[in-house]
């Protein structure tokens, strides 16, 4: 065993060697969008897009249908590339690291930028228990029963879960309700234990009880990672967001940034006439 | 964009960069062997996917060869506007069109049987019958795709030509008719299971927004169901045909060994793939221009099947587009 990677998990290699004070903990990272474009085939979806992503913080990326928020997001985990004909330019950075070089693992980009879908969508096979462990199961196949029990009942609890299932976790994940599914999905992009936590309208196919749910925990989540959320809701952008960015596609479709800033000067003091039309509900 | 200067992102401490750094690159010895074990299963991928493409150039090459001496020996205008083969005869003749013609009048047939109770099968599975009564029904209807066509074609022979003969006197013993119609029966449970399934594909949702406009069942399913699913339904018209014009049992047995130019089906024919039986049966030694004629009709029935695929590949492709 000359190279203790290969059996530690990097997150938890990184907390052993924050502890010995050799490396950094596994906290909040920031990331860079520059000059980020995006295409399916011919058809240009994103033009041009740049705005910071700050660590510890919430960046909720909102706009109405077919700006390309959704497009923006998985540009951030290298998740569009995967859509045949899709393309990207330009340049993403996580902790000032290009993540678009050649040279990067893209398994592994997603494994520090953890997403959440619009659906909840845990695995069906699989029971709440084993939902969470998929993730990591991909990166430490030989887990002892102790550490497995350890970073479910973590996670679940970090998402906010665990109480309302400790005595069902062998039930399949797709017998909880629509927010019990959500949460188990938080669940287990946390339990990757990510740098970034990537959200795409995660409360959309959600009732207003288990939205609040979800918002609450975004709230705690942003203390030890960095989230961004696309929303088409502009309350809960308001509510919950420390930075906004608002995409607006033209006649062409292609989308486009017109104004990055924090949550309160977008929407107290908007710079941008379109930005001021969309959230007070004249456009979008 | 705003003018006022962001708070910047802090940059972040040299050693958090090394080792984010470290774990995107991806170099740790995980990585590597989940990288040797990706590029080992694309290699088996693409080993399984050569094996087919490699039998599929040693058929055309097989084919093209043997078609290409044949056609040194016969000029390819007789052999597409002769009406007459008779290449065992000693006057010989090698016209396609009476094994061509045998094979599009029995396939018309079966495609006569086989499309409007496919299609309606298909429609009575997937929209009228309960969940239990479909579950009851499909798997008979599938047990009919199970049994051998040897079996279909004595069928033909000795229960559907002699009751076909009560009602129509002049029929022959062997005749194209009653191989239709058995060949119809045949390839019916492909046409109705994978129109059924391109109905089922098709989301309730669409279903719904017709029954909220006021539409009724009929309406719904003749108006939603049938052209949503076309690209389905299509595609399983053509691999009937294309199963059609291949079958060989049912015509071997059934509709005699007669190459005869004529479109009447109550007569005995042939059909190229009972001819193709017919001299690989016999004593035909290798290299003979006899044994070569079966080249150049398994080479037409190649590019007729060829053309079929490629035909349903486009309807395919256009209605997909449409649909999404």
């Amino acid at each position: 065993m000359s190279d203790p990677m290969t059996t530690l998990t990097t997150a938890q290699a990184a907390r052993a060697e924050a502890a010995r004070g050799t490396g950094p903990a596994p906290i909040a990272a920031g990331m860079d969008v520059e000059h980020l474009s995006a295409f399916y085939g011919r058809f240009q979806a994103l033009d041009d897009i740049t705005f910071p992503i700050h660590p510890g913080a919430v960046t909720a990326v909102i706009g109405p249908s077919g700006c390309g928020k959704s497009t923006f997001i998985r540009c951030l985990n290298r998740l569009h590339e995967l859509t045949p004909g899709a393309r990207v330019t330009g340049s993403v950075r996580l902790e000032g690291i290009e993540i678009y070089q050649p040279g990067i693992d893209p398994a592994r980009v997603r494994q520090l930028i953890g997403m959440v879908f619009q659906k909840p969508n845990p695995f069906p096979t699989l029971s709440i228990y084993d939902n969470v462990l998929s993730g990591v199961r991909l990166h430490r196949p030989r887990l002892s029963r102790a550490e497995a029990d350890e970073i479910v009942e973590r996670s679940l609890r970090a998402a906010a879960l665990w109480d309302e299932v400790k005595d069902k976790l062998k039930a399949p994940g797709t017998s909880l309700s629509g927010g019990q599914q959500q949460r188990l999905c938080i669940a287990r992009a946390l339990a990757v234990e990510p740098l970034v936590l990537l959200m795409d309208e995660p409360t959309s196919a959600l009732d207003p009880i288990a939205t609040y749910r979800i918002e609450e925990l975004i709230w705690e989540l942003k203390q030890r990672y960095t989230i961004v959320i696309v929303t088409h809701n502009m309350q809960q952008a308001a509510r919950i967001a420390d930075y906004v960015a608002f995409l607006l596609a033209g006649e062409e479709r292609t989308g486009r940034l017109i104004e990055f800033d924090t949550a309160q000067r977008i929407f107290t003091n908007p710079k941008r006439k379109e930005t001021e039309d969309y959230i007070t509900g004249k456009i979008g | 964009m705003t003018t006022e200067p962001m708070p910047a992102v802090e940059a972040p401490s040299i050693d958090r960069r090394a080792w984010v750094e470290r774990i995107l690159t991806g170099r740790q010895r995980v990585d590597r062997v989940r990288q040797v074990r990706e590029s080992a299963i694309l290699g088996l991928l693409f080993l399984a996917a050569l094996v087919s493409v490699a039998t599929t150039i040693g058929i055309v090459y097989t084919l093209a060869l043997e078609t290409f001496h044949f056609f040194q020996h016969v000029s390819i205008v007789d052999f597409l506007t002769d009406t007459q083969w008779t290449p065992l005869f000693t006057e010989k003749h090698y016209g396609i069109w009476p094994l061509l013609t045998a094979t599009i009048v029995v396939s018309t047939i079966a495609m006569l049987v086989a499309l409007p109770l496919g299609l309606l099968a298909a429609i009575g599975l997937s929209e009228y019958a309960s969940p239990r009564l479909a579950a009851t029904v499909k798997p008979i209807l599938e047990i009919l795709a199970g049994v051998p066509t040897v079996v279909y074609g004595y069928f033909a022979l000795l229960f559907v030509t002699p009751l076909l003969q009560r009602f129509i006197p002049q029929l022959e013993v062997f005749n194209a008719l009653s191989a239709g119609l058995v060949m119809g029966i045949m390839i019916l449970p492909l046409v109705a299971s994978l129109s059924e399934d391109a109905m089922r594909a098709v989301p309730q949702s669409l279903r719904e927004g017709a029954y909220a406009l006021g539409a009724t069942k009929l309406e719904v399913v003749w108006r939603v169901v049938v052209p949503s699913s076309l690209s389905g339904i299509v595609a399983a018209f053509i691999l009937a045909v294309s199963r059609a014009v291949g079958e060989t049992m049912i015509v071997a047995i059934a509709m005699g060994q007669v190459p005869r130019f004529t479109l009447n089906p109550l007569v005995a024919m042939e059909t190229m793939t009972a001819y193709i039986v017919q001299v690989s049966l016999g004593d035909t030694p290798h290299g003979t221009i006899e044994y070569q004629t079966i080249f150049a009709v398994g080479t037409t029935l190649f590019v007729i099947t060829m053309v079929l695929n490629l035909l349903s590949y486009r309807f395919l492709k256009r209605f997909r587009e449409v649909y999404e």
